[in-house]
């Protein structure tokens, strides 16, 4: 799926944030990414929508070389990636459901109006389905965000810190959401630094926990 | 070939931004710009309005060029000064040798007042015109390549002491040559008009774009093509540039068709206008425009996408 060999990274210039980082998502599986702020796990996952571009190493997904996509290839990756932000943005001009159906509608897909509805039921937002995206609360941006990930039916879902801005409550409704996709064989990726829903989503299901720190890639240990 | 699959979709583009429905799917992706909107529907309004004064500009002078040019070389002037008493003895003379110069028509006197009304813009009309040592003259229509100017100069010097022949190219080439200037002239500011439009349209389109940052950030994050994003803004900047330059080019239409008739005045400016056929010209205007906005904001968007990942 996506397959990092070697890989470095590191901002304009500076020193390489991430060194030496190999790593292979397993199709199905769910992945978290941990680590304490600043160690990279935002960049890692940017790497992998190929918002960023590797400085050293090898990167493929879906079997092809990232750093050799041109821009429309970039843009058909990342209708196979569904990306959830911890502060995602939306057209704030489009309703709610127009703003799920996006990917659709850029992808020149006719959008499924039955299939959209039960997609909003499931995040739980079918009432706000004309709303602007200003009116919503934290919980039911990120809630919108992730069926926004998921409308095109992806191959992986990758979410960053995308509990950050959320109460316990609202964040396990929302990993709720995620273990739910990875139930339906999507391969999910949650970079947190929050060990406490780590240790709560493994309650209910099989993750493999990645740390970094150093700029380096560890399996984390059994206490997580 | 490969021109053909270039230009092939442009064109269908260029189309789709006219005919396009606002407010489709691909244009709701972008949000209403109500000062950027203005703005282009207003740059390609005035400069369609200009641009129909210098085509009218352009027509006229080229008419006025040609016409200058045929109805000046279709004649010439012969002008005989002698003492009052042998003046009809050498008018007759300079006739004799007129009829028998090749290429030259029916040689004809002009009479006293229409003398006197050549005068009159010197003059003034209570001038006694009678009075004064005014040469007579000859008005000769010529015709083909057979007409000599030169030999006629010099036979008259030789046959008819003080008649001196004038083939009007002292005036007409001057004239002719402003004229033809002026046509230039309206065909520069034609493309100056059109190299402007497409600056202000190219800036409001860059103000647009960089207005919509964000949202052009969350559709490339969402998996939206370049042209995808490029041909939201291209269809509506289209669609305002055509919309303006049409409302612009019917009021220079109607500009012009206001400015006096010849009939009614006479002189240069009265003939800045369309004549027949020529009324459909000024139609191309918003086309035009509709093509400069495509390119202009096409070129932009796309140049501007590149910084966005």
């Amino acid at each position: 799926m996506i397959e990092m060999r070697d890989v470095g990274f590191g901002y304009h210039g500076e020193a390489d944030l991430l060194s030496g980082m190999t790593l292979t998502l397993q199709p199905g599986m769910f992945h978290f990414l941990t680590g304490p702020s600043g160690s990279g796990k935002t960049t890692l996952l940017r790497l992998c929508y190929a918002d960023l571009l590797p400085r050293s190493g090898q990167m493929t997904a879906f079997g092809q070389d990232m750093q050799a996509l041109d821009r429309d290839g970039i843009a058909l990756l990342r209708r196979r990636v569904g990306v959830v932000h911890q502060d995602p943005q939306f057209l704030d001009h489009l309703p709610l459901a127009e703003n799920v159906a996006l990917p659709m509608t850029v992808a020149g897909e006719p959008v499924d109006m039955d299939a959209l509805r039960d997609l909003l039921g499931w995040v739980q937002l079918s009432q706000h389905a004309r709303a602007l995206p200003p009116s919503l609360s934290g919980g039911e941006r990120q809630r919108a965000a992730l069926a926004r990930a998921v409308i095109l039916s992806p191959d992986l879902v990758l979410a960053d810190e995308p509990t950050g801005n959320l109460d316990w409550e609202m964040s396990m409704r929302l990993m709720q959401l995620l273990i739910e996709l990875n139930k339906s064989g999507k391969t999910v990726l949650v970079a947190t630094h929050d060990l406490n829903l780590i240790r709560a989503a493994k309650a209910q299901v099989s993750a493999r926990v990645l740390r970094i720190s150093g700029g380096k890639l560890h399996l984390a240990g059994a206490d997580l | 070939m490969k021109g053909r699959r270039v230009v092939a979709p442009r064109l269908k583009g260029l189309v789709q931004g006219l005919l396009g429905g606002e407010g489709g799917k691909g244009d709701r992706i972008v949000p209403p710009t109500g000062f950027t909107a203005q703005l282009t529907l207003f740059s390609a309004g005035a400069m369609a309005f200009l641009a129909v004064f210098a085509l009218a500009l352009a027509l006229a002078t080229g008419r006025l060029a040609e016409r200058w040019s045929s109805e000046l070389a279709g004649s010439v002037t012969v002008r005989i000064s002698a003492p009052a008493a042998q003046l009809d003895a050498r008018v007759q003379s300079v006739l004799t040798i007129l009829q028998t110069t090749p290429g030259a028509g029916q040689a004809r006197r002009l009479p006293q007042d229409e003398v006197a009304a050549l005068l009159e813009p010197w003059f003034g009309p209570d001038m006694p015109v009678d009075a004064l040592p005014v040469p007579a003259l000859i008005d000769l229509p010529v015709s083909g390549r057979d007409f000599d100017p030169e030999g006629l100069a010099l036979r008259l010097e030789a046959e008819a002491p003080g008649a001196v022949l004038d083939d009007h190219s002292a005036w007409r080439r001057p004239l002719v040559s402003a004229a033809q200037r002026l046509r230039v002239l309206g065909v520069v500011s034609l493309l100056l008009i059109g190299a402007a439009s497409a600056a202000m349209i190219t800036l409001a389109a860059k103000a647009a774009l960089a207005a919509n940052g964000q949202v052009i950030r969350v559709l490339r994050l969402i998996g939206a093509r370049d042209i995808t994003i490029a041909t939201a803004f291209v269809r509506r900047f289209t669609r305002r540039a055509a919309v303006g330059a049409s409302v612009g080019t019917l009021a220079g239409m109607a500009a012009v068709a206001m400015l006096p008739n010849t009939s009614a005045a006479g002189g240069f400016l009265t003939g800045l206008g369309f004549q027949g056929w020529g009324w459909l010209l000024p139609l191309l205007i918003p086309v035009v425009a509709a093509g400069v906005g495509f390119v202009a904001t096409r070129w932009a968007a796309l140049k501007m996408l590149e910084a966005v990942r």
